[in-house]
């Protein structure tokens, strides 16, 4: 992918900006101006929470390049809280066992570096096991 | 003592919100002394956190700012300036600070810039962020020291060099969880320690890192700001200092009269490592955790070639509802996977490829 494309994405990359129907109320991630559920045109921009569970998921051992840095790692299709289901890649594992139906947290990190050490660094979304947190 | 020692604004200037962040990946000390000493060495420190190999100081900065923005009810656009301290930033030229504004909503209305001074890079930019604010040219700055701190394999600082960090977000005082008082720098040209461009890895002046350096400009910082404030360590609840060890800020607590206790909360060294520019910010953030309304709190950074900053601050009556809108650092450092030696090598890319 090119500079341009990577620059386009950014805002609903790095922090997961869809649009919100103001026909129907439905939440769209990726934003496509058209509304999925109703036909509607919806172009507000709609910054979801990041919150979700894990739908399904798959560990990938050969990785596309690009990605072999850190291979393996789990690709999930995560349930957004408000609805859209989504491809990302888990993170922040460590030894944790992934289930489905899992909860997890929308983190911004980095995706790739292009062209080794000399290219841009790619940032964007993926999804961890919700941080546990102290009563 | 001339009249304008301290650094003060215009109008008054705290914190409108805090966030912290540390890695999951902790690496023992003992680990790293059973691969170069066989274990025999005494360890400076029990672990140190380990970045994951998708995190860098952009995507760390990202998580403290959003944390910072959970405790603050801030709408980001209002956000002037977002300025991150650091010596580890993912490009030589690029700012980190224009990835974390984006990120966060901030752009791109925005002063956006990299700070460097060592280890407080962070407080150099939370001083020029109560500049900001407190002249009135911005209502809110984010200021934000963090690192990921890199020792070369077998060297001293490969037992310490950690990460993490901590955002502020600095804004009007009656806006704020805790309100700056005064700020005091010390700084001189000392050779303690550095790193040329296009080296990996630090190198450090021995005879010059303790008493020359780290005392000297801590001990001068601290006892100014004091004395000018007309305080002693008595009027303070809590200290923070930057820790490379756990045995120097010990030491340096004692020198200013502050006791174990007061330096208990945010001494976190020994379990997260030196986090560098994000090493006094974020032992803060441990202290606000637990901070009650009236508390008085002094922190002194210290960054090599070198200087300190040193803070007097006086938490308020917002604290208690901000506390718990956003992840508490304990919370990041009771999340903890234990890793070995030849995983660290990994994610620390210390390969040769
Ligand atoms: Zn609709």
């Amino acid at each position: 992918m090119e500079i341009p494309r990577h620059w386009r994405l950014k805002q609903q990359r790095y922090s997961l900006v869809g649009e919100t129907c103001p026909h129907c109320e439905a939440k769209i991630f990726p934003p496509r101006d058209v509304c999925p559920t109703c036909g509607g045109e919806a172009k507000t921009q709609y910054t979801f929470s990041g919150k979700g569970e894990v739908f399904s998921y798959t560990t990938i051992y050969e990785a596309p390049s690009g990605y072999d840095e850190t291979a393996p790692y789990t690709v999930a299709l995560v349930k957004l809280e408000e609805g859209p289901i989504i491809t990302a890649q888990l993170t922040d594992l460590g030894d944790q066992p992934v289930e489905i139906g899992m909860p997890v947290e929308m983190v911004t990190r980095k995706l790739r570096s292009e062209n080794e050490d000399r290219g841009i660094l790619i940032y964007g979304y993926k999804f961890r096991p919700v941080l546990s947190r102290a009563a | 003592m001339p009249e304008n020692t301290l650094l003060k604004p215009v109008k008054p200037v705290g914190i409108v919100g805090y966030g912290a962040y540390v890695p999951r990946y902790r690496i023992p000390a003992k680990e790293i002394a059973r691969i170069w000493t066989g274990g025999k060495d005494s360890v400076p420190i029990k672990e140190k956190a380990v970045p994951g190999l998708d995190e860098d100081v952009a995507t760390m900065s990202i998580e403290a700012a959003r944390n910072a923005l959970l405790r603050a009810p801030v709408n980001p656009q209002e956000i002037r300036a977002v300025w991150v301290g650091s010596e580890s930033h993912p490009y030589a030229v690029k700012p980190t600070s224009t990835i974390v504004a984006e990120a966060i909503g901030a752009a791109p209305n925005v002063q956006a810039g990299d700070w460097e001074f060592a280890c407080k890079a962070g407080t150099e930019a939370m001083v020029a962020a109560i500049g900001l604010v407190g002249s009135g040219m911005a209502h809110y700055a984010m200021a934000i020291g963090m690192d990921t701190a890199q020792g070369r394999p077998g060297d001293a600082l490969e037992y310490t060099a950690g990460a993490g960090g901590a955002a502020y977000l600095l804004g009007p005082a009656e806006e704020s969880l805790a309100v700056i008082n005064a700020t005091f720098s010390y700084v001189t040209d000392t050779p303690d320690f550095w790193r040329r461009p296009e080296q990996k890895y630090p190198q450090h002046g021995l005879r010059f890192t303790g008493e020359p350096a780290y005392f000297k400009h801590i001990t001068e910082a601290g006892k100014t700001l004091m004395e000018a404030s007309g305080t002693t360590a008595k009027d303070y609840r809590y200290a923070v200092f930057h820790q490379p060890n756990t045995k120097f800020p010990q030491r340096v607590a004692g020198i200013l009269g502050f006791t174990k206790e007061q330096i208990a909360p945010g001494l976190l060294v020994p379990v997260i490592g030196n986090t560098y520019a994000g090493a006094a910010v974020i032992g803060l953030t441990a202290i606000l955790d637990i901070a009650e309304p009236g508390d008085r709190i002094l922190m002194v950074s210290f960054g090599s070639g070198a200087g300190s900053d040193a803070f007097d601050i006086l938490v308020t009556e917002a604290i208690k509802e901000r506390q718990g809108r956003a992840p508490k650092t304990q919370d990041y450092i009771a999340r903890r996977t234990e890793i070995d030696y030849g995983t660290y090598v990994r994610f620390r890319d210390k390969l040769a490829k």
